[in-house]
């Protein structure tokens, strides 16, 4: 099966899709899958009915993403290229991490290179088509729970179109000791939109680590919209992390949408390398009480990329406690955002909920926005949040090179200082050292 | 050939044009130790700054060699490779900067800019021990960010401790003295002794006399209104701890 062409005859972007949905409706989970069927015809709807978001928008205000989806990028609708080989994705593996690892290629899952090895009894660690079928009880429980497209025009795009992705199911009570890896690669002859759709599900007491990394192979464009739903369940812990490495023929839209039942522990930390546009939108729902959620990122901009971090952590219940630290080194005329925005509900009382930003600009061209926000219905609440950007301290550059480093060597460990507590949010010592490692490198280079 | 040749000397804010420095000069011999003594406000730390190329001034007029070679024309840290070493006034704190991996670069550049392999974990870890004993600095300490929560003395200490790891050629001593009680101070003054040797040179800036008497220096200079206008040996020091500046500033007016 091959329909990677999009209709052309559409004007805009929104109808090009649309019609692009009615042609090849059957083709995405094999059709076989009778709900999501209705879920995804209910997001193209909604799809047509929001547009795409304008600067207007308040979500999209310092990131024009109409000005990218645009370009015209093809719907990869296909198989797979088989020019992806096992070293295109040992590139890619944490050196000295024993992990599952799934593969996915243009947002398929790939068998071959993949090696998920042996799990815990009863994990399912699977991609998104074949579970559909295979566990369909247990997807329709949650596929599409969590992703909210009412008013996300990206997250309908990626529902409307939903073809494959990563698929964990963790039962009750079991630990998945190993992380599970997720490589994805993307490999094509023309400019595509790709949009995996990973699904998380850890029931109750039970516990999962999941690391990512990704590269685009080849020099054509490529816009990732990925949506990735995690429900944790009662007194479940999961982590996710994802190293953002792409080049400047990259743009992605990252969306992570967590739901959190009693006493559970969710924490995410991404590591923003590079691509030309990367924006993440995590929205925590921590709906049961004591409750931790942890989110944390490290964006580092260079040449003319623009990243831009998107959090929600809605508090909808009382005792938990949440935790968020973004941190940005911005060079050349690269543009950084912050958007990180607690709300915290009516009978949410007795909430800790911390969050802040800050940022290093260490070029006279690049910038930084940063916007906090809180938003608290109840009365009895501890929060704090912060945004500092500024440029590195001249006094404790001269105070360095005043013992022989170069300036360079100056700043490369100045950096690495200020990026190491987000480097430390990892639980996974072996990709801990490895982000150290290419964190130095990446400073000494600047 | 002197290690140090400065020669009027004139050295102004880059931000507001103020001139600091007007004109000083100073021979220096490699193995002699030299105190630079005046009032606050007279430019003894700014001499300290240029020398080691910090770029908040200008200079405006006459010239810096550093064995034969014009140090002015040398970044501060090709300054540091090639043996200059300011002890500073202020010593920075740097959170998240392991002690460790600074002193180990730092070590490596002086080795590098001498031809020399990177130094091996084993003699570095070594090395790091033995001059801590020196300013007896717990060693504990190095598994520690630069100077960060660090008291006063702490911080002094480890200027001299970095001192004595990096063995420059010149080292100039901007008001280690300040701010230490007696005990700190007899320490700071001890580790110097220990590091005095014929082919390293010390350029104390002071205050204070007391610390003179710890560390006898070869020559005094007594710097007044960014001028260097009295020389003489180390009772220089003891008058002007007992009589104060005020005699030299009419000295200096009545010779011009």
């Amino acid at each position: 099966m091959s329909l990677p062409t999009l209709v052309n005859t559409a004007t805009d972007t929104v109808s090009r899709y649309v019609e692009a949905f009615k042609m090849h409706e059957g083709q995405v989970l094999n059709g076989s899958n009778a709900q999501v069927q209705g879920t995804r015809r209910a997001a193209i709807e909604r799809f047509e009915t929001l547009g795409l978001p304008t600067p207007k928008a308040e979500a999209w205000k310092y990131t024009p993403i109409a000005r990218y989806l645009n370009r015209g990028y093809n719907l990869f609708l296909g198989q797979p290229e088989t020019s992806v080989s096992a070293r295109d994705v040992q590139e890619l593996l944490v050196p000295d991490l024993d992990a599952h690892v799934v593969v996915l290629v243009n947002g398929r899952f790939d068998a071959s290179l993949s090696d998920i090895g042996a799990l815990p009894k009863g994990v399912i660690v699977t991609n998104l088509a074949k579970a559909a079928e295979a566990n369909a009880a247990l997807f329709n429980a949650h596929f599409s729970q969590y992703a909210s497209f009412e008013n996300d025009a990206l997250v309908a795009l990626n529902t409307a179109f939903v073809q494959d992705g990563l698929f964990i199911h963790v039962p009750k009570n079991t630990v998945v000791e190993k992380p599970v890896h997720l490589v994805s690669l993307i490999a094509a002859n023309e400019d595509l939109l790709v949009q995996p759709r990973h699904l998380i599900i850890a029931d109750e007491g039970s516990r999962v680590k999941l690391a990512q990394s990704a590269r685009a192979l080849g020099g054509t464009k490529t816009f990732v919209n990925t949506v990735t739903e995690v429900a944790v369940g009662r007194n479940a812990h999961v982590d996710l992390y994802e190293v953002q490495d792409d080049e400047p023929n990259v743009v992605q839209v990252n969306g992570v949408h967590t739901h959190q039942e009693d006493d559970s522990h969710f924490r995410t930390s991404f590591f923003t390398f590079g691509g030309e546009m990367v924006r993440n939108n995590v929205t925590i729902v921590a709906d049961g009480r004591n409750d931790e959620s942890h989110m944390y990122g490290l964006f580092l901009g260079h040449g003319k990329s623009h990243i831009d971090n998107h959090t929600y952590m809605d508090h909808a219940q009382p005792d938990c406690f949440s935790n968020e630290l973004f941190k940005g080194v911005l060079s050349d005329q690269s543009t950084g955002v912050f958007n990180g925005k607690i709300m915290v509900r009516q009978d949410a009382q007795r909430i800790n909920a911390y969050q802040s930003n800050k940022s290093v600009v260490v070029s006279d061209s690049a910038q930084m926005y940063a916007k906090p926000e809180l938003e608290i219905y109840a009365d009895d609440v501890r929060c704090s949040h912060g945004a500092t950007s500024g440029q590195l301290d001249q006094e404790g550059i001269f105070y360095l090179r005043s013992r022989g480093l170069t300036e360079q060597q100056a700043r490369g460990l100045m950096l690495t200082a200020f990026a190491r507590d987000v480097v430390e949010t990892v639980q996974i010592e072996s990709l801990q050292v490895w982000l150290d490692q290419r964190l130095l490198d990446y400073f000494r280079r600047l | 050939m002197a290690l140090l040749d400065i020669k009027n000397l004139r050295a102004s804010l880059e931000e507001s044009g103020l001139e600091i420095l007007k004109g000083v000069d100073l021979t220096v011999n490699p193995g002699e130790v030299h105190a630079i003594m005046g009032p606050n406000g007279s430019g003894k730390s700014t001499l300290a700054s240029v020398l080691a190329g910090r770029e908040d001034y200008e200079v405006t007029e006459g010239s810096v060699a550093y064995h034969g070679e014009d140090l002015l024309e040398m970044e501060p840290d090709e300054r540091a490779r090639d043996g200059v070493f300011l002890a500073f006034q202020y010593p920075v704190e740097l959170p998240g900067v392991s002690q460790m991996n600074f002193l180990k670069e730092a070590i490596n550049a002086q080795r590098e800019h001498r031809g020399e392999e990177e130094i091996s974990a084993g003699v570095f870890l070594k090395l790091m021990r033995e001059k801590a004993a020196l300013v007896n600095l717990d060693p504990a300490f190095l598994r520690r960010s630069v100077n960060e929560g660090f008291s006063g003395g702490e911080k002094k200490r480890n200027e001299i401790f970095q001192l004595a790891l990096l063995e420059p050629r010149l080292a100039i001593l901007d008001e280690t003295d300040s701010g230490l009680d007696i005990d700190a101070l007899r320490i700071v003054a001890d580790g110097v002794n220990k590091l005095r040797a014929a082919d390293r040179a010390f350029v104390v800036i002071t205050h204070y006399q007391r610390l003179l008497d710890y560390i006898v220096p070869d020559k005094v200079h007594v710097m007044v209104d960014g001028r260097i206008v009295m020389s003489g040996d180390k009772d220089l020091a003891l008058k002007l701890e007992d009589q104060g500046y005020d005699w030299i500033r009419e000295e200096s007016v009545a010779a011009v």
